[in-house]
């Protein structure tokens, strides 16, 4: 809980700084000088420990063995994923992702196989910030965290709970937990090298370009793939 | 002379104006050129290797002719358009489309087996735009991307003005960075930037080269 609190508070100021600090490119990043000082820590420790081990990781352990490591942590989120779903009043897709946990963490030997999927019960995505984003919450200013990378005033607050609400969290056992955190990170780590690659060869400024993609990510999320249009080409007139 | 043409000769002249009136479906492009791609893509071990010069002629080819850059670069300049003249116009369409085709052929070279799934069009006839959307399944992930194609009707069959991956467009995703370099250094500047990252070696598969 101690935790929890030091993030809220984290958080709040940096709410608050947001609100004096004077804006200079995005309206939505008005912490752009500390965000830019964050993702280039991110940035260091990345090239320097998290990604080297991620592809250790990818060319050590065998496909199958990583796509199991992988659908055995996404089977525990989706508990949460259901919790979230009925939060937003989406009783249909509550009642599918909590489905998905019984049939992957019993017929899927505790969600080692994605039994649901062929099954034809797709996975969503949901997190508190997604459900605070379904109420109308607006994501407030964007924030770098350390370590855990891109996100808003409104997400950090929703990752306070999803962090409580984390089973591997709720896990005793400090030396289990730790392995299973780091497992994990690794894991996911490894799923977004191709990814990774993309944008090293796509952004002409990384931050920014990471920053763009994020938001409208978000914005997509919250709105299940289907945000209203926005105009795409301000002042723009027929051309020849 | 004019005799010793042959008679079957007159219908290759017809094809080109029978294809103008009548173009392909969207979506139904999007699918051919797809699965045409992802042909070659299955067979072609060098492009597997991570030969991003070799995916880049594949895409020149087969994928460049379906696309309109130069809408692309306007989203993406948003109301600096206009701040440009004709001739700095035609270069940023030149050097986001070379960004733009480099992009993709690391993209390409990181293919492996993907399974992909095309949604129903939902267009009326009359539409000039239509979003063709299709899903990607990932091996190692049980949650499928959604690309969708942002395309166009134009005289000369449909055209891709936007892709969306995971609902992130990868056009207006530029627009900010080139709103900043423009305040910093003028349209001018965004070009210099454009050319000196054109100009850097093309990543290996999986990240720094």
């Amino acid at each position: 809980m101690a935790r929890a609190k030091r993030l809220c508070a984290a958080l709040l100021l940096a709410g608050t700084l947001a609100g004096c600090a004077t804006s200079g490119g995005n309206p939505a990043d008005p912490l752009e000088p500390l965000n830019r000082a964050v993702f280039r820590f991110n940035d260091a420790v990345d090239g320097a420990v998290i990604k080297p081990v991620a592809k250790g990781y990818r060319s050590v352990v065998p496909g199958i063995l990583r796509t199991g490591i992988s659908n055995f942590f996404s089977n525990l989120e989706d508990v949460w994923i259901s919790v979230n779903d009925v939060l937003q009043g989406k009783f249909q897709r509550g009642f599918e992702d909590f489905t998905r946990v019984l049939f992957n963490s019993t017929f899927g030997i505790a969600g080692v196989f994605d039994f649901a999927s062929d099954l034809g019960l797709q996975k969503h995505n949901e997190d508190f910030g997604q459900t605070l984003g379904w109420w109308g919450v607006g994501s407030g200013a964007y924030l770098v965290l350390p370590i855990l990378g891109p996100s808003t005033v409104r997400d950090g607050f929703g990752l306070v709970l999803d962090t409580q609400a984390d089973l591997v969290f709720r896990i005793d056992g400090v030396p289990v937990h730790n392995t299973l955190y780091a497992t994990r990170g690794i894991s996911n780590r490894a799923n977004l090298l191709d990814a990774s690659s993309v944008i090293e060869q796509a952004a002409l400024d990384k931050y920014t370009f990471v920053r763009e993609a994020w938001l409208q990510r978000r914005r997509n999320l919250v709105h299940d793939g289907d945000p209203p249009r926005e105009r795409e080409e301000p002042d723009d007139e027929p051309t020849k | 002379m004019a005799m010793k043409i042959p008679f079957y000769a007159l219908f290759a002249l017809l094809i080109p104006l029978a294809h103008a009136q009548q173009p392909v479906a969207p979506d139904v492009l999007v699918k051919s050129i797809t699965e045409e791609v992802v042909a070659i893509l299955k067979q072609d071990k060098d492009i597997q290797a991570g030969d991003t010069k070799k995916a880049a002629d594949l895409i020149e080819t087969k994928i460049v002719p379906h696309f309109n850059f130069n809408r692309m670069t306007r989203i993406a300049m948003g109301r600096n358009w206009r701040l440009a003249s004709p001739e700095q116009q035609k270069v940023l369409a030149e050097e986001f489309k070379t960004l733009l085709v480099r992009t993709y052929s690391t993209a390409l070279s990181n293919y492996r087996d993907q399974q992909i799934d095309y949604k129903p069009l939902r267009a009326k006839p009359e539409d000039t735009e239509v979003s063709v959307r299709s899903e990607v399944k990932q091996s190692g992930s049980s949650q499928p991307v959604a690309i969708d194609y942002e395309m166009e009707k134009t005289p000369n069959g449909w055209k891709v003005y936007d892709v969306k991956v995971g609902g992130v467009s990868l056009v207006t995703t530029y627009r900010d960075t080139f709103a900043s370099e423009i305040r910093e250094r003028g349209v001018d500047g965004l070009i210099k930037s454009l050319a000196a990252k054109n100009r850097q070696p093309e990543r290996s598969k999986g990240g720094k080269a």
